[in-house]
């Protein structure tokens, strides 16, 4: 029997000032309703423009568990397409990504349409006459995503019509973005070197949580980092730290550094972790790209842009990207209790080589299904999904720091331990959850 | 489960039947849990390598879900034995099945031997049992009249896919 379809009062009495209800991460329903109102009213990240470089260039994807194509028209511009033929339902397309060259074809029926969605042909067409087919929703062709913006490449886009424009979405977050782009001596990311895909048997909010989550790395993760930081400390005196020693030790930095650390937070769930310094901040200087950064922006400015060390950025839903290593991990909802965690690498043109090959090999110690330091997560998530269907405490606590005045607070920054981020995630998730209900 | 120690090797260069027996070996210490061992087997400048990409060339500018050297692969070694790993609370276990490594090619003046393995790779830990189909390319050398592992090359059939935790050696 259903619960909480339609009802807005008893999907807001999930989430409590200081606590959530255990059904935010277990109930198929609440799953379900997410989908049908939580993802639509929201602008959901879909994909990198560098992507779809040509005309004809597509790449697939999801809103939610909605298929979506990223798609570039032949205008230039790029489209967001719902990808089903508008006959049969049929996939349109047979790869991940590639080129569909001046129209897309069903390869069920071959009814053809233009790169942005709209209906070229349908074979013996003449079958149609006189059966007012064009009054019907096939007749639309590829239904478009209507909402669709491309900020400096990062591609978002929001299914329903109501709800908040773009820049009100996202506010004073997207400086996060520009300071990940401007690390481009010329201002511009290009996807590349692969992208890592794990599944994960929990609920995506729990992902989306621990990223600003700054009192487990020491915990959850002794059995990677403090192993690292155990065995290189047998290391001969005088060696040289590798990179991946750089990379993987500062996650046992202790409680001290990350309360200092601080945490942002702005409107709509949005936030970032790493306000003074991060686990980023240490790593060696790459030879050349200083001097590089100097010629494009001048030596001010490349130092503004070097010195922010942001260490995660949520976007609500459902991305999280670092800046200082031009990664996003997109946390694709499958079901209440699966997701899948994507983590996409940008190489920082016109910068040098190093750069992405240190961003690499950051993604496969920390995101990879073979990560020692993914293992520790995903055990963590697992026990909690398990863990919750227990009758004897319904409820998740996010008490920590906990201000009673902190509701509609923006901008502000906190304590690195603080578990405000969580409770506003939950904040926006209640408002975009019920939005128009 | 006992199993011979390993023999030094009769020549200074290996038999076809020396570089299939050593590839063997590498597979049942692993499925034995003989971790120390393990890495006894691999030169100090080795990595062991899954590639990410299906026909992947390079490791350094395309990622991979393995690209690691001696001192990555001693660390998840020593995290296997750690009290607080929590994600080998059980332990995983393996199985590795094997058809007959092949010898694709042995260069006695450059000190490299190249044995190519189809296989079969199961990993276990509680209720869940994950099967993996691979091809286990080794690139050998002797050393102080024992063969070495220079690099081990892990290509999934289904590299590009996505998975779960993949928690113990291949």
């Amino acid at each position: 029997m259903p619960r909480y379809a339609g009802d807005a009062a008893a999907l807001r009495a999930l989430v409590r000032d200081q606590e959530v209800h255990r059904d935010v991460y277990v109930s198929e329903e609440v799953f379900q309703l997410e989908m049908e109102h939580m993802f639509p009213n929201s602008w959901v990240y879909v994909g990198h423009d560098s992507q779809v470089p040509n005309a004809g260039d597509y790449y697939g994807t999801t809103i939610g568990t909605q298929p979506i194509l990223l798609v570039r028209h032949t205008d230039g511009t790029v489209k967001v397409l719902h990808n089903r033929c508008p006959h049969k339902g049929t996939r349109i397309t047979s790869e991940t990504c590639g080129n569909t060259g001046k129209f897309f074809r069903c390869p069920y029926h071959a009814w053809s349409f233009k790169t942005d969605g709209s209906l070229l042909a349908i074979p013996l067409k003449k079958g149609y006459e006189n059966t007012g087919f064009e009054q019907s929703h096939a007749a639309t062709g590829m239904a478009p995503v209507r909402h669709v913006r491309n900020y400096r490449g990062f591609v978002f886009a929001k299914i329903n019509d109501g709800g908040l424009d773009f820049e009100e979405f996202f506010g004073e977050s997207l400086s996060s973005f520009d300071n990940m782009i401007d690390r481009s001596p010329v201002g511009q990311l290009k996807v590349a070197g692969g992208v890592l895909r794990y599944m994960h048997n929990c609920n995506w909010k729990m992902l989306v949580e621990n990223q600003t989550d700054t009192c487990h790395p020491m915990v959850a993760h002794e059995s990677s980092a403090g192993t690292v930081v155990e065995v290189w400390k047998k290391a001969p005196p005088g060696t040289k730290k590798p990179m991946a020693v750089e990379i993987i030790a500062p996650f046992m930095s202790p409680y001290e550094f990350f309360e200092n650390m601080g945490i942002r937070i702005w409107d709509n769930g949005h936030g970032h972790t790493g306000v003074h310094h991060s686990i980023h901040s240490d790593y060696s200087a790459i030879p050349g790209y200083f001097e590089k950064m100097t010629a494009a922006y001048g030596e001010k400015r490349a130092k503004a842009i070097l010195g922010e060390n942001r260490h995660n950025t949520v976007y609500f839903p459902n991305i999280m990207i670092k800046g200082p290593i031009q990664l996003l991990r997109h946390f694709k909802p499958i079901a209440a209790n699966k997701t899948l965690v994507e983590s996409w690498t940008f190489q920082l043109v016109d910068a040098p080589d190093m750069l992405l090959e240190r961003t690499l090999m950051y993604n496969r110690l920390i995101n990879a299904p073979t990560s020692i330091v993914g293992h520790d997560d995903l055990e963590m998530y697992e026990r909690a999904q398990e863990g919750l269907h227990s009758n004897a405490n319904e409820w998740v606590n996010l008490q920590r720091l906990y201000s009673p005045d902190e509701a509609g607070q923006t901008n502000v920054a906190v304590n690195g331990t603080s578990e405000w981020p969580m409770r506003h995630q939950f904040r926006a998730w209640t408002k975009f959850m019920t939005m128009g209900m | 489960m006992s199993m011979v120690a390993e023999a030094p090797l009769k020549n200074a260069v290996p038999t076809d039947q020396e570089l299939i027996d050593f590839v063997v070996r590498e597979a049942r210490l692993i499925d034995q849990q003989r971790f120390d061992e393990w890495l006894d087997l691999y030169a100090d400048d080795a990595y062991y390598w899954m590639p990410l990409e299906w026909n992947q060339t390079d490791p350094r500018l395309t990622c991979s879900l393995m690209y690691e050297d001696k001192l990555l692969l001693s660390i998840r070694v020593e995290r296997l034995k750690g009290a607080r790993t929590f994600s080998q609370k059980p332990k995983s276990r393996c199985h590795h099945v094997l058809q007959t490594p092949q010898v694709d090619s042995r260069d006695a003046a450059a000190n490299s031997y190249v044995t190519w393995t189809p296989m079969h790779y199961v990993e276990t830990r509680l209720e869940e049992q994950t099967l993996y189909a691979a091809w286990a390319t080794h690139h050998l050398s002797v050393e102080n009249g024992k063969l070495k592992i220079k690099l081990k090359r892990v290509d999934l059939i289904n590299c590009d896919a996505a998975f779960g935790n993949i928690q113990l050696f291949m």
